[in-house]
């Protein structure tokens, strides 16, 4: 049970001034799966990531990683340990080539250039941007920098991948591309997917949880979630209750 | 100390440059000597008094705001950040090094104004100009705050500091508000010159050390806060004067730049917000 | 940043035979401003380690280079300790000096690290300016010893210094090449582009942002030692001033920030540009000199911030 336990976040509530933006969230993730957190614009998905990955100091709880306390440790550290993350607005290093920004995450595991630069090229291969390696980061489409983004990622080896809002704004061809190349990764390593796109969401994920205002409501398979009704509530408002009643 | 008051007007410029823009204007200073010049170059040959110089300062200084703005400072904003800090140092090697060129190096001063003198309140001697300049830089920085509080133009210029992209977005015309702050803040200093000239020494390089302070005034108060510009230089000016008495005098400089730094260290926002 | 090529090679050994070759046909005035182009140029590639590479931008270096100079003059003329020792205990002090400057400013976004830089040097040339102990306003003067590599001091000419300062450039060159294609050197980039975007690639921001600012200290208080055993008298007016600060900005930037051999550029363009319109114009006291430099500054923002060694690159990759 523990073995195959990688994340395991235990009532982290997050406060910003009055605002409570993380209210007793706790969830587990095991090896292997891929999990997806769900919820309406403000629920406090970004901000449960970032305090997992400790780019926000917890108020309260505590994040286990692999059974270990990583709680409020600094993100340079929780990368290291294994613990990988991407943000809802895509962001790349604009005076560096595609490969270049692929080697940058690599350092993180190798040190000899030739072979931070081998493993940045296999990345690369892996993702399909291997054409695209000397492109200037800016140069490429957003889908383009979204894989990017995947494979800086996926170059410094991580056991577990937060992806948030990956596959906003991509046309159906892209999003088909990225929840293939995410189904290449769960092989390797964990995902964990912030969406807003149900398609991928319900395609993806083996479980479901959803927030709403700070709160966990809802956790289970897709199928189970999206029938109930209080996820619908969460995402119409009370409205569908004045309607649907 | 009360230089402070002096310090305040100037700050108030500078920051509102910044919180419009982005541009650390270092020429700022050098924008100050200039007004000071203006004033003593009108004492000098038409015998106008700088009392009188203050009108006449505020719109050439706004001109020159403008015209600096608009066919230098404005080719800068698109380009590299550090292009945007270098640039405003070119203006003021040029301008400190011309009015050289122009006025030699030699120390000036204007003698006998329609307020000189000293007050003398039992046993407290208080220097004449230098309380005109304190109450004229007071009155000033209130009618900055009314200006910018209740007039559209002055609304205008507070949105664009607030949210710049915001204020696009409702139809105002940033370039405008760009080079009406640029000249404001310019004015302000052309007032305080015509001020300052009534009792310090004019000379080609005097904007140079004024200009530093002004940068630690503005990140004190905030960058952009005018408010806190206010407040933070009438603060260095009590500081430095203290820091004269308690320490050596030639340190006074080195304690207000001392106070920016830990100030930035520990309350990075500065006076902003408190 | 690519391995060099065969004919980046040949390109870079037949200005490097200019150099070598260049003193021995000047004017001793030709080689004192050959050496200050140098100088200038070791300053520059310094500061674009921590400002080019890491978007860290000083207008404070002047102090480092102002502390080199002090530390080994002081060690000399108090304790009779070799320049070159004295060399690199300046370093030494610079580096960790600029350490522990540095640290609290860690967070600083660009504008307030620029003014933080500026308050950090005046305050370190107002504290030399007023120490008796370091000579205060007077400065220090170098004792005239025998001529000597040992002794750092030549006197009948001034080839010798030549050679030395160019070596320090090589030098310089190869730790800012060496720190470009490592990893050091993308972090460093990671850095520049965000602070967020480099802890998510697992870079200890404030580690990588002092090891920038220490090796930048190092090198800028190399070059302040030897200034100080060419010049062989210094005083803080002349070498912990702002000016220096924005000159050495400005052949970075002039030359290219972010790309190793821009300053080298840059300081060739600037520096002759300045010493020589001093001497014909700027004697007779009228600052004309520097009225055409501050109009240069200005241009040179407004009309090629990004520096005129991507100009060159492009040229050498067309013309070959």
């Amino acid at each position: 049970m523990s073995d195959s336990l990688l994340l395991d976040v235990q009532g982290v509530s997050k406060y910003f001034g009055g605002l409570q933006a993380n209210e007793d969230v706790s969830f587990q993730v095991k090896k292997g799966e891929i999990v997806s957190i769900i919820g309406p614009n403000g629920a406090g998905k970004s901000t449960l990531f970032s305090c997992v990955t400790g780019f926000h100091r917890v108020d309260k709880g505590r994040v286990l990683f692999k059974g270990q306390d990583i709680t409020n440790r600094k993100p340079h550290a929780i990368v290291r340990l294994g613990i990988v993350r991407t943000f809802q607005i895509v962001q790349v290093i604009s005076d560096m080539t595609v490969l270049e920004n692929v080697m940058t995450g690599g350092f993180l595991r190798r040190t000899r250039v030739e072979d931070v630069r081998r493993k940045a090229e296999e990345v690369l291969a892996f993702s399909g941007l291997i054409e695209k390696r000397s492109y200037n980061a800016l140069e490429l489409t957003i889908a383009d920098k979204k894989r990017l983004e995947v494979s800086m990622a996926l170059a410094m080896e991580p056991e577990l991948l937060m992806l948030d809002e990956s596959m906003a704004g991509l046309t159906p061809v892209e999003l088909r591309r990225i929840i293939e190349l995410i189904r290449k990764v769960r092989a390797t390593a964990v995902t964990v997917v912030v969406e807003h796109v149900m398609e991928a969401v319900m395609e993806l994920s083996d479980r479901v949880i959803v927030l709403n205002s700070g709160r966990k409501i809802v956790e289970g398979t897709p199928k189970e979630v999206v029938a109930n009704p209080e996820v619908k509530r969460a995402y119409l408002g009370e409205r569908y209750n004045a309607v649907g009643q | 100390m009360l230089i402070g008051l002096v310090y305040s007007l100037l700050a108030i410029g500078l920051t509102l440059i910044w919180g419009v823009m982005n541009v650390l204007n270092f020429a700022h200073g050098d924008f100050l000597m200039i007004g000071m010049f203006l004033s003593y170059w009108l004492y000098a040959l038409a015998g106008v008094d700088p009392l009188f110089s203050i009108p006449i300062n505020a719109v050439a200084l706004f001109l020159l705001g403008m015209f600096i703005y608009r066919f230098i400072i404005s080719k800068v904003m698109k380009g590299p950040a550090l292009a945007q800090l270098v640039v405003t140092f070119g203006i003021s090697i040029f301008l400190s090094n011309l009015a050289a060129l122009i006025w030699t190096p030699d120390f000036r001063s204007i003698g006998h104004t329609l307020l000189s003198g000293t007050w003398d309140i039992s046993g407290v001697k208080l220097s004449i100009p230098k309380l005109v300049t304190s109450i004229g830089s007071v009155l000033t920085s209130l009618g900055i705050f009314w200006f910018l509080r209740n007039t559209r133009t002055g609304k205008a210029i507070l949105a664009v500091e607030m949210d710049r992209e915001a204020a696009l977005m409702i139809g105002i015309n940033a370039e405008r508000i760009n080079s009406l702050s640029f000249g404001i803040g310019s004015a302000l200093t052309g007032v305080a010159g015509a001020m300052l000239a009534t009792y310090y020494y004019i000379y080609p390089f005097v904007g140079g050390t004024f200009g530093l302070i002004c940068f630690c005034i503005v990140a004190l108060g905030g960058f952009g806060s005018i408010e806190g510009a206010f407040i933070a230089g009438i603060l260095v000016g009590v500081v430095e004067t203290l820091g004269g008495y308690l320490f050596d005098p030639s340190y006074k400089l080195a304690i207000v730049f001392a106070m920016y730094l830990f100030t930035v260290w520990i309350r990075p926002q500065g006076l902003r917000g408190w | 940043m690519r391995s060099i090529t065969g004919k980046q090679m040949a390109a870079g050994g037949a200005v490097l035979a200019l150099f070598i070759l260049l003193p021995l046909v000047s004017s001793p005035f030709g080689q004192h401003v050959m050496i200050l182009t140098f100088l200038f140029a070791i300053c520059g590639v310094a500061w674009n380690v921590m400002g080019g590479y890491a978007g860290m931008f000083s207008f404070g270096q002047a102090a480092f280079f102002g502390i080199g100079a002090y530390t080994s003059s002081f060690l000399l003329l108090t304790f009779q300790v070799s320049p070159w020792i004295g060399l690199v205990a300046g370093g030494f002090i610079s580096s960790l000096l600029a350490a522990a400057i540095g640290y609290p400013c860690s967070n600083l976004p660009g504008h307030y690290f620029a003014i933080a830089s500026i308050a950090f040097a005046e305050i370190v040339r107002i504290v030399f300016t007023n120490w008796q102990m370091v000579g205060a306003a007077e400065g220090l003067t170098i004792p005239m010893l025998k001529e000597s590599l040992a002794h750092f001091m030549f006197h009948s000419s001034k080839l010798p210094y030549y050679y030395i300062v160019l070596g320090f450039l090589l030098l310089a060159v190869a730790v800012c090449y060496w720190v470009s294609t490592s990893k050091m050197g993308y972090y460093f980039r990671a850095i520049k582009e965000s602070h967020e975007i480099a802890q998510v690639l697992g870079v200890d921001v404030v580690r990588y942002r002092l090891y920038a600012i220490m090796i930048s200290a190092f090198l800028t208080s190399m070059a302040g030692t030897f200034y100080a055993q060419y010049i062989l008298y210094i005083d803080p007016d002349s070498v912990m001033i702002l000016p220096i600060s924005v000159q050495i900005v400005l052949v970075a930037m002039l030359g290219g920030a972010g790309t190793v051999l821009g300053p080298v550029v840059g300081s060739a363009v600037l520096v002759p540009l300045s010493e020589y319109s001093r001497a014909w114009l700027g004697y007779k006291g009228t600052g004309m000199d520097m009225i055409i430099y501050g109009t240069l500054i200005t241009l040179i923002s407004m009309y090629r911030p990004e520096g005129v060694w991507g100009a060159i690159t492009n040229l050498m990759r067309r013309g070959k």
